[in-house]
């Protein structure tokens, strides 16, 4: 075991690939020589080589289109993002390419990829730099779409993705990235797709959340506890899509009361997603309307307004509490 | 049948008329009047004074992280001066003298990179875009303008701002495509400053120069100092007056170096040697252009002083004018969603309001 933040438990995950498997590639903008703008690449290029560890050009739709060339041929490509608010000038290679190649070949090709990016807000980034916008990747079927919420599950769902003959986005909560650290085993370790976690058990209600907005929601969690004595359950989604419904459903079955957590906006939010599979498999165990603490259907403010903006640990309580009072 | 070279009609040219030691080409020197002249000297003292107040700003957390601008001054300041009034320009994000020389006040600087949507609105009568994040991504904008311009037969050019890295996006070959297919008035100008944070120029693409871009989509290129603010303005005129006479885009490569960190964010030792810094630095475009304007007679030591004098207010005023104005609602990023509000954002912003009251959130950073 050793005490690392996510930054760390990420560069291990990508270590652990890059040295089991001679097929990993790491491509990206200032992946190599600057070890990432947020040093999550930190050392590899010394360590593996510009034959494995590629510093591109400035061009995401090349990153990922060739990421996904590289995926034809046989390699494990793992691109990298510079920020998921640039994603977009890639998206069309996601869309079109990435997440179908696999059912248009009948299964002849795989798509065994992984786009990494950093999301959301609460760094005081500049314009473009704070978006949650997990929602695209989710609305598009044959993806993975992976955030992780911790440096340990970062490091076990990352080294698992890469593994995996799915494609993968994989969000990384830049928020967390280095705001605290967990112990992290020295050998490879790998979680799940698909699969969400109690993050913490509770019987009075039940708080679904994923990434950054974890840690408020835990801390909200706690206080309702010390103040109220309620005991919250909280489920931390891990993969946003495909969706693990029977995890949310059995939890909604015993607590029947739910508030859902994200950052990004509400209209078409993983929220939405949730509650629908709710409604259609635990709407008798209801004994409450569920609420949402969302990001608003507004473009993410500058970092001048984002504190304001961002769903906290108090507004989570304050939802928990009407839900719990109806 | 045969095998032979190709000749194309679009020509790429390098150009640069004041050297770095200050020796001029008298041939080629435009003979500036004073009063431009010295107004591009004036505008390069301030986007350096400005940036370095920026940065220390940032240090003390008054703003978020900053780009600085340091040697790149000349390229881009003598480049917008060339711009009419009526025309276009549409920035990136490294040209702050551009927006200063435009009327933009000095503070909506201070705002951008504050964290405030405010440092994105263009003052009334100026035609110009706020600053470009997405790399690249404004070049079609710029495309589009001049598309406008040319449907609507006005006699006006579009000056469109990019980097070296930026040349690397599909956004800048398909706006540079469409120029030349529809013959736009625009000039691209791209301030190649050898970086891409830590991507060399030389691994950004296999071309020589930037300029030859051109080439392939048919109009000429040309490649100036970006140090030297006599080429830029003449290759900038040139093609600016090509471009209203209905002569189609051109594409301006100007060699230039990014003498500071990418961002306050960036750690340049990283990637590149203090070698190569220092060698640019005895190329720095302010003392250079200063040296000329003296032995032209069109500057004294006077003047010299009373420039950074003026500047100096200039940017401890534009400081106290963005901190007077630094409170602002978080509820209002709602305000400018929609011309009219939908319901279920009504409900929304409501909803804000009493969470900001209840947690008691004060206005702003
Ligand atoms: C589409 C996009 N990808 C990545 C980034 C992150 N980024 C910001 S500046 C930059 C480098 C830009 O290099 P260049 O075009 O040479 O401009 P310079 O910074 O040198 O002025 C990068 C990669 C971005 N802003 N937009
Ligand atoms: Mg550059």
């Amino acid at each position: 075991m050793a005490l690392m933040n996510m930054v760390g438990a990420l560069n291990r995950a990508m270590d652990d690939a890059l040295r089991t498997d001679d097929t990993v590639v790491l491509l990206g903008q200032d992946i190599g020589q600057d070890e990432g703008v947020f040093r999550v690449t930190a050392d590899l290029l010394r360590r593996y080589g510009d034959q494995r560890v590629i510093d591109t050009p400035l061009a995401e739709g090349a990153i990922v289109g060739g990421a996904v060339g590289m995926a034809l041929y046989g390699l494990k490509p793992v691109a990298e993002m510079q920020f998921s608010g640039f994603a977009y000038q890639a998206f069309h290679q996601v869309e079109q390419h990435m997440a179908r190649f696999h059912n248009r070949t009948r299964g002849r090709y795989r798509m065994s990829m992984v786009v990494r990016m950093p999301y959301g807000g609460g760094i005081r980034a500049v314009e473009h730099h704070s978006e949650s916008r997990e929602t695209y990747y989710a609305h598009t079927p044959g993806l993975y779409m992976v955030i992780p919420s911790t440096p340990r599950n970062a490091r076990a769902l990352l080294l698992e993705s890469i593994r995996s003959p799915e494609p993968v986005i994989f969000f990384e909560p830049k928020a967390v990235y280095r705001s605290f650290k967990e112990e992290v085993p020295e050998e490879p370790e790998t979680m799940e797709l698909g699969k969400a976690q109690i993050a913490r058990a509770g019987t009075d209600i039940t708080f679904v959340a994923y990434g950054a907005m974890m840690r408020p929601t835990l801390e909200a969690a706690e206080d309702l506890a010390d103040t109220e004595g309620v005991s919250a359950e909280v489920v931390d989604l891990l993969t946003v899509s495909p969706l693990d419904t029977d995890t949310i459903t059995e939890s909604v079955t015993k607590t029947g009361r739910v508030v859902v957590i994200h950052e990004g906006p509400r209209t078409c939010g993983i929220g939405a997603e949730v509650i629908a599979r709710i409604v259609e498999r635990a709407l008798m165990h209801l004994e409450a309307p569920i609420k949402r603490v969302t990001g608003y259907d507004v473009h993410f403010p500058y970092f001048a307004r984002e504190r304001a903006f961002m769903p906290n640990a108090e507004r989570i309580a304050h939802a928990a509490r009407e839900v719990l009072a109806f | 049948m045969p095998r032979k070279p190709i000749t194309v009609k679009p020509k790429l040219e390098y150009l640069s008329i004041l050297d770095g030691e200050g020796k001029v080409d008298e041939k080629l020197d435009p003979k500036l009047d004073a009063d431009l002249a010295v107004k591009i000297y004036r505008f390069m003292v301030l986007a350096r004074r400005m940036d370095e107040r920026c940065i220390n700003m940032q240090r003390q957390g008054r703003i978020g992280t900053y780009g600085p601008c340091r040697g790149q001054e000349a390229a881009h300041c003598a480049a917008s001066v060339v711009m009419e009034k009526e025309d276009w320009i549409v920035p990136a994000f490294r040209e702050p003298g551009s927006f200063f020389m435009r009327g933009w006040p000095l503070e909506t600087i201070l705002r951008f990179w504050g964290g405030y949507e405010e440092g994105c609105q263009p003052p009334e009568g100026v035609n110009d875009l706020p600053i470009a994040v997405p790399i690249a991504s404004q070049t079609p904008h710029a495309t589009g303008i001049a598309w406008g311009m040319k449907i609507r037969g006005a006699k006006q050019a579009v000056l469109c701002y990019c980097g070296d890295g930026g040349t690397s996006e599909g956004d800048f070959h398909e706006g540079m495509n469409f120029a030349g297919a529809f013959d736009l008035p625009v000039v691209f100008f791209v301030q190649n400053n050898h970086w891409a944070i830590s991507i060399p120029r030389e691994a950004q693409t296999r071309s020589e120069t930037i300029a030859q871009k051109a080439i392939a989509y048919g109009f000429d290129g040309i490649q100036v100092d970006g140090n030297d603010p006599l080429a830029v303005y003449v290759a900038t005129k040139e093609a600016v007056e090509k471009a209203r006479a209905g002569g189609g885009p051109t594409l301006i490569e100007a060699v230039t170096y990014r003498l500071s960190m990418h961002t306050t964010a960036d750690d340049p030792t990283k990637y590149r040697s203090q070698a190569e810094v220092t060698k640019w630095e005895k190329l720095d475009p302010i003392p250079r252009y200063q040296k000329y304007l003296v032995k032209r007679g069109m500057l004294d030591q006077q003047t010299i002083d009373e420039i950074e004098e003026d500047v100096k207010a200039e940017v401890a005023a534009a400081e106290e004018r963005y901190e007077a104005a630094r409170d602002v609602d978080p509820l209002d990023c709602f305000d400018y969603m929609y011309t009219e509000l939908p319901q279920e954002l009504v409900e929304q912003r409501q909803e804000f309001a009493e969470a900001i009251e209840r947690e008691g959130h004060g206005h702003g950073h």
